[in-house]
């Protein structure tokens, strides 16, 4: 943990939200929506999930009553970061027909502000990380990703609760947020007070604002006590070890029938995952009228047209759909963007409707591997 | 990784440029190839092999080979099967309409890579049309390649492509073109069969041999098995893959085969590369 972190309390958390606001951003925060935790924009901290707690294990997700009043006493919200930098449909651009010709008229869609996220995750800093690989650092870019990327403000949490469903440890990560964020909050309770730490000058100029005081050594030793305690608490693992080679050996493996025969394709699991990135186009007319829109909306390589060309989908069996995805994830990933694309986040457990568990997915192909492949024992 | 992402500005891969058809040709009964020009900037340059996302307005878009000469100034070509909704619209559109044009995208077919030794053009059905610009290439300097040899295959005789130009490549250039149906009816005297049968009899070096295969992928495995099995190395046979793709830049996701992103890594890709890939059913 970084010298030089401050003190500030539940009064400063509300400042915090006020001065960023101010400052022109829009505030994404934790907030109840519909029965469940989202990052969605909140205007003050009354809208923040206080006293609220989560249970996320395989197909099965509850809010709780905490008890001891904590404000960021979840686990990994359904959604965070990613369907507001990297949106579920948005306008490519829209044209405009004459007969038979047309033009370009609209690129850019509407201007939206900057965004201050409040209250995200190690895990979700990790996802944006590799949303940064994916979608930034390319030879093309996604063009409107950068824009909303750039000038994102970054409040980062320490995750203080993880649920049963989460394995972010064992992915490289962990609860306390390490890098990429402008301040990074700890909260403790009794008393009620929130460690920061300061990430870059910018987060240092918004903490001026709201004011802080200096930590105290215990202060910091209970963060420490937080952190260690929390990722003791995490038991659920992946072995990633020789990993990419595992899965490339293990195409032709029974387990993908198994899973397979279990496996809905409802594409949850891609649409909840912070990293799942792939998109197709839809265009949009309407009757009668002489404009249309090419719109880029998310996809899941777990639907049957994901893959289709003419003379039909090249991957037709839903054991080709599970294999391709974890195979992508946590193989094809490394060798496309140089990292693995999960982070442990336990999503894609928590939301599956049949409860499919990708660490024991991974489990049961290294059991199933030849002794000689990807680290198997 | 820092807290904000700062980028220099990028041109938007997804925003297309207007082409107008200054010509549509019908092929065959089901293929066409349609000639455009640029309404708002330059002609786009392009390397034999590589592919645009072509645009039906308010229709769709679509990967197409470009089948023009990359060589010769004029018009942009791609020809095109009516197999979709988008194909459709692109074909049936008349004189003057205008296209959206994103690209070219993808790898190259490399042809200059077989100079001094053999080529082996192998072409199923519409897979000539990619194919096309690397054989302009080869008879525009017919003296830097040994035996060139294209090994032809189609469905029936009235959907062989590019007939005049076979005729052509073989009467003026010295190209062995060899070509061959699955159905032959009526007054067809050529060969009946697969365009694999064709291989052994194909009379190339093959330690010397550079072979370029385009056509459904049961036929450019086939192919390609029996190019190695008479000692052409792995990696001097190169098939250009078919997937769906809806970005042409590996963001959408949608072609990959495992590591690949067939719209930037390929479609043109060694076989030596594909081989294990490929051997793995819906991989």
């Amino acid at each position: 943990m970084a010298d030089g972190a401050r003190i500030i309390g539940r009064e400063q958390l509300a400042r915090l939200v006020e001065v960023l606001a101010a400052r022109g951003y829009a505030v994404m925060a934790p907030t109840v929506r519909g029965g469940a935790v989202v990052l969605d924009e909140v205007h003050g901290v009354d809208e923040l999930p206080w006293d609220v707690g989560d249970v996320q294990e395989p197909g099965s997700y509850r809010l709780t009553e905490r008890g001891d009043g904590a404000v960021f006493g979840q686990a990994a919200a359904v959604k965070a970061i990613k369907p507001v930098l990297f949106p579920p449909d948005e306008l490519i651009w829209r044209g405009h027909r004459s007969g038979t010709q047309f033009s370009v008229t609209d690129r850019e869609g509407q201007p939206q502000r900057p965004v201050a996220f409040l209250g995200v995750r190690s895990c979700d800093l990790r996802a944006l990380a590799q949303h940064d690989r994916v979608l930034a650092d390319r030879a093309f870019p996604d063009t409107r990703y950068l824009r909303r990327r750039e000038g994102v403000f970054l409040a980062a949490v320490t995750c203080a609760d993880p649920a049963d469903a989460c394995f972010c440890t064992s992915m490289g990560g962990g609860p306390h947020p390490e890098e990429g964020y402008d301040l990074a909050l700890t909260e403790l309770v009794d008393p009620h007070r929130f460690v920061v730490e300061i990430g870059t000058e910018l987060g240092a100029q918004v903490l001026a604002e709201v004011g802080s005081e200096a930590a105290a050594p215990e202060d910091l030793a209970a963060v420490r006590d937080q952190i260690a305690s929390a990722t003791e608490r995490m038991t659920r693992s992946m072995d990633t070890d020789g990993l990419r080679d595992l899965l490339y050996a293990s195409a032709e493996s029974p387990v993908w029938d198994e899973v397979g025969n279990r496996c809905l394709t409802c594409m949850n699991c891609t649409m909840v995952c912070p990293t799942c990135f792939c998109t197709t186009v839809e265009d949009v007319s309407s009757l009668g009228s002489a404009d249309a829109e090419r719109r880029r909306v998310w996809d899941s390589c777990f639907s049957e047209e994901f893959a289709h060309i003419h003379g039909g989908s090249l991957r037709t069996e839903a054991k080709s759909r599970y294999r391709q995805w974890l195979t992508h994830k946590l193989g094809a990933w490394q060798d496309q963007f140089d990292a693995l694309g999960c982070v442990g986040c336990g999503r894609c457990i928590t939301w599956c409707p049949v409860g499919i568990d990708l660490t024991a997915e991974v489990a049961k192909l290294r059991a199933a591997a030849p002794l000689s492949v990807g680290g198997a024992r | 990784m820092t807290a904000t992402l700062e980028r220099p500005a990028q041109p938007d891969a997804m925003a297309p440029a207007r082409y107008r058809i200054g010509r549509t040709r019908q092929d065959t009964r089901d293929t066409f190839t349609i000639e455009l020009e640029p309404v708002d900037g330059p002609m786009l340059r392009y390397r034999a092999g590589q592919f645009t996302m072509l645009d039906a307005f308010g229709v769709g878009e679509v990967p197409i080979s470009i089948s023009g000469d990359p060589g010769r100034p004029g018009p942009l070509e791609h020809t095109i099967r009516d197999v979709g909704a988008v194909t459709h619209a692109l074909i049936t559109a008349p004189r003057g309409a205008v296209l959206g044009v994103r690209g070219p995208f993808g790898t190259s077919w490399d042809v200059a890579d077989g100079q001094g030794g053999d080529i082996v053009f192998v072409a199923g059905g519409i897979g000539l049309a990619p194919l096309r610009p690397a054989l302009l290439e080869v008879v525009r300097h017919r003296d830097r390649y040994g035996r060139v040899v294209l090994l032809y295959g189609a469905r029936t005789p009235e959907d062989i492509l590019f007939g005049d130009e076979l005729r052509s490549w073989a009467r003026d250039h010295g190209v062995v073109v060899e070509v061959t149906v699955d159905n032959g009816q009526h007054a067809w005297r050529g060969k009946v069969g697969l365009v694999t049968n064709l291989v052994p009899r194909a009379g190339f070096d093959p330690h010397a041999t550079l072979a370029l295969v385009c056509g459904p992928e049961v036929m450019m495995r086939a192919v390609a098995q029996s190019l190695v099995a008479r000692g052409v190395p792995g990696d001097r046979v190169r098939l250009s893959l078919e997937r769906s793709m809806k970005c042409g830049v590996g963001l959408c996701g949608h072609c990959q085969l495992r590591e690949l992103f067939v719209c930037v890594d390929g479609p043109v890709l060694s076989y030596d590369r594909l081989a294990s890939l490929l051997s793995v059913r819906e991989l």
